[in-house]
């Protein structure tokens, strides 16, 4: 328990750096460091093929993407990189007093959710959830990548020939 | 069988795009007018319980865990309508070939993600086609690359992003109460609960996603952009359908089959539905802008709907889905007009405009079919979808709302005609004085919707008794 | 009461990463940062639909909707690149300061 609560710390220190930093290009590699954080937590709360997509899409394309875009874009001149990180203090250095405080004062709050969870199941597989009980979400999949496909060529295919 | 409805024009899509099938790939367009046709006809036969029952009870090969009732059928009906007139607009906007294709693969795309998300009956497969419509209208927004468009769309993304991680965060907690996505399976479960803080932020979140999605009051700061500065057929596409799919429809089939209705979040629905007819209409009469004065236009009539969804009753329920309906008729009516308007005077600022009813007869008469409709002036079918919702309030006791309701309304008819005014009636620009109209697609498409408004209008009874008062079997 | 112990400390980093998300949101006035605060949410997410995945006993049907989410996810956010890349090639800035500019 408490190696995951070290871990779900880790996830917040990189959420903020990803928030606070600078330069756009270590707040992207900060996210993938959240990505990762999330990735050993889905491993230790048995839930490894997610585990596994997370890894591959979020902690590696989604950071990729991120970084392609930011090096196509036009960079920031050494003077607007002084006025923007002065900017940035002035609306940013709260942030992590508000979530201290958020934190401390939620942990204090003793809860009583009188919740009653659902009955038990015998486990079933992730392969079966989907492909037995849930196909629709396949389908959805696939036509969500579809549709990802015509944003690709209209939006990027279309804006090389300006 | 019912899996057809999506796989269709999934199918077709995949079809057409096939590297080696060019050659017919300039049949699309044919192909899409057949589909959004076939679509109509069979949704309109699909009224008839037997044969509902009979077509829903053909196996299928998976178990999709899909199934159809009147209220999903009444966003079909609205959304193949729908979808068939932004096709004859956009045929006459855009000129390239390629990008027609494009664009109607995209319209294909909408087709198949409006009938999945109408007919799942699971909480996470109806965020899928939510996402899969959401992201294809952010596509269809950027289509000509405006600056404008593309501000607007960015706004779009971010509030529609924070709108879906609301609604997944709700999935997440029912998942933990429930240990089930199905609709059905919640429904049994979420009544054992106690109340408790739990299920009551579920309840809250889904309802806050569902709101910004429609752009409801406190929420609606991306829709008049999005709708006045994305392409005519698409604003078209956005303000009849897509909005109130995402949004209302959405919300209706959620608090209906899932979390129960439930006075306190009934009275929510009231307030927030009351006010978002009073800002919307407010907003509206101050606007110069012809798509602006709409949009908003647009707000306010969405808060009829979510009227009739608080009054919590069987009668409101069904005045809301008609509203769905009838709303989608005459603002796509109306988008349609200002498309045509557009194209030939390349402004729609209504100060520069005037007397355009001489030059363009058909699109003067079917806005003022469009407006009086949307005013609920009888027998307009806008009068009786208004008349349902306000009967509704005053039978559950809410006779505030409902004379707020019939004061707004007068409000509404005050902005239209003041934009009828402006742009239609009194005297010729002379810069205008050469135009015509815009088309015979465009004179088709408004006269065709006008023409839907009226006959809903006057066969108000058999309407009533075939299409609208069924619903009220929906109702759990 | 195990149930509690269990998820509160989990909700409440749900809850924080949510503030931080939508701070990231509100304050920036960077296009792509605005993204990357939407990221975090949908981390945040992630992150609660695996942990009632665990503590409901259904971890399969959990990160059968992890994956889904993922895909839509990763989608969406190429759309939304692609519009940032298309605003940007119009202003050559990300600031949306500027993209308030041009809505008037």
């Amino acid at each position: 328990m408490n190696l995951n609560i070290a871990i779900l710390i880790i996830l917040m220190v990189a959420a903020l750096w990803t928030t606070m930093t600078r330069s756009l290009l270590r707040a992207a590699i900060g996210l993938a460091f959240m990505s990762l954080a999330l990735t050993l937590i889905m491993f230790r709360l048995n839930s490894g093929l997610a585990a596994v997509f997370e890894l591959s899409v979020c902690a590696g394309l989604i950071p990729v993407l991120f970084v392609s875009t930011i090096s196509l874009t036009h960079p920031l001149t050494k003077q607007e990189v002084m006025q923007h990180m002065k900017d940035r203090i002035r609306r940013f250095w709260y942030l992590p007093l508000i979530i201290v405080i958020a934190g401390i004062a939620l942990s204090f709050i003793t809860v009583t959710l009188n919740i009653k969870l659902p009955p038990k199941e015998a486990e079933e597989s992730v392969r079966a959830v989907l492909w037995n009980g849930r196909p629709l979400y396949l389908v959805g999949q696939i036509i969500v990548l579809l549709a990802g496909a015509f944003g690709v060529v209209i939006l990027f295919k279309e804006s090389e020939e300006k | 069988m019912l899996a057809l409805f999506i796989t269709v024009p999934f199918f077709s899509i995949l079809l057409f795009n096939l590297p080696f099938l060019s050659f017919i790939r300039r049949a699309v367009v044919a192909w899409a007018y057949v589909l959004f046709c076939s679509q109509i006809l069979l949704v309109l036969r699909l009224f008839s319980p037997n044969f509902l029952a009979d077509f829903a009870s053909r196996t299928h090969f998976f178990n999709f865990n899909i199934a159809l009732d009147n209220l999903s059928l009444i966003v079909m009906l609205s959304s193949a309508i729908v979808l068939f007139i932004t096709l004859i607009v956009a045929s006459y906007m855009i000129e390239s070939e390629k990008k027609r294709f494009n664009f109607v693969n995209l319209l294909l795309l909408i087709q198949a993600g409006i009938n999945g998300l109408v007919l799942s009956r699971d909480m996470f497969a109806l965020y899928i086609f939510l996402e899969i419509v959401a992201i294809t209208s952010y596509i269809l927004i950027v289509f000509d690359k405006d600056i404008k468009a593309l501000s607007a769309a960015f706004k779009y993304v971010i509030l529609s992003t924070v709108a879906s991680v609301l609604m997944v965060a709700s999935i997440g907690l029912l998942l933990l109460l429930c240990g089930d996505t199905k609709f059905s399976s919640i429904h049994a479960l979420i009544g054992g609960q106690q109340p408790n803080l739990i299920v009551m932020s579920a309840v809250a979140l889904f309802i806050c996603a569902a709101f910004i999605k429609a752009g409801v009051v406190p929420f609606h700061g991306w829709l008049p952009d999005v709708y006045s500065h994305s392409p005519a057929a698409v604003s078209v596409l956005l303000a009849g359908i897509i909005s109130k799919a995402l949004g209302i429809y959405t919300l209706m089939r959620v608090v209906n089959d899932v979390f129960g209705m439930n006075p306190k979040v009934n009275s929510a629905l009231l307030f927030i539905g009351t006010v978002s007819i009073a800002i919307g209409a407010l907003a509206a009469l101050v606007q110069k802008d012809f798509k602006k004065m709409l949009s908003f236009s647009s707000i306010s009539q969405i808060g009829y709907i979510i009227l009739g969804l608080g009054s919590g009753t069987a009668l409101g329920f069904a005045g809301a889905a008609f509203h769905i309906f009838n709303h989608a008729m005459f603002k796509s009516l109306l988008f349609v007009n200002s498309a045509a308007i557009e194209k030939m005077s390349r402004t729609t600022h209504m100060e520069n405009l005037g007397g355009l009813s001489k030059t363009m007869p058909v699109t003067g008469f079917t806005s003022v079919v469009g407006f009086l409709s949307a005013a609920g002036i009888p027998p307009l079918a806008g009068f009786w979808s208004k008349l349902l919702i306000v009967l509704a309030l005053i039978l559950t006791g809410h006779t505030v709302y409902a004379v707020l309701a019939i004061a707004l309304s007068a409000l509404t008819l005050a902005y239209l005609l003041s934009m009828q005014r402006m742009v239609f009636f009194g005297k010729l620009n002379e810069r205008f004085t050469g135009i015509r109209e815009a088309g015979f697609g465009f004179c088709f498409s408004a006269g065709l919707l006008a023409a839907v408004i009226i006959i809903v209008g006057i066969l108000y009874p058999l309407v009533l008794s075939k299409f609208i008062l069924p619903l009220a079997g929906v109702i759990r | 009461m195990e149930v509690v112990q269990i998820f509160w400390p989990f909700l409440l980093f749900v809850i924080m990463l949510f503030i931080i998300g939508i701070y990231c949101i509100a304050i920036t006035f960077n296009l792509i940062r605005a993204l990357l605060g939407a990221e975090i949410l949908i981390k945040a997410i992630t992150l609660l639909v695996i942990v009632a995945g665990f503590i409901s006993g259904r971890t399969a049907l959990a990160q059968a909707v992890v994956i889904s989410l993922i895909v839509v996810e990763a989608v969406s956010i190429t759309v939304a690149v692609g519009i940032v890349l298309g605003i940007h090639g119009h202003n050559n800035s990300l600031d949306t300061r500027k993209i308030a500019d041009t809505d008037k």
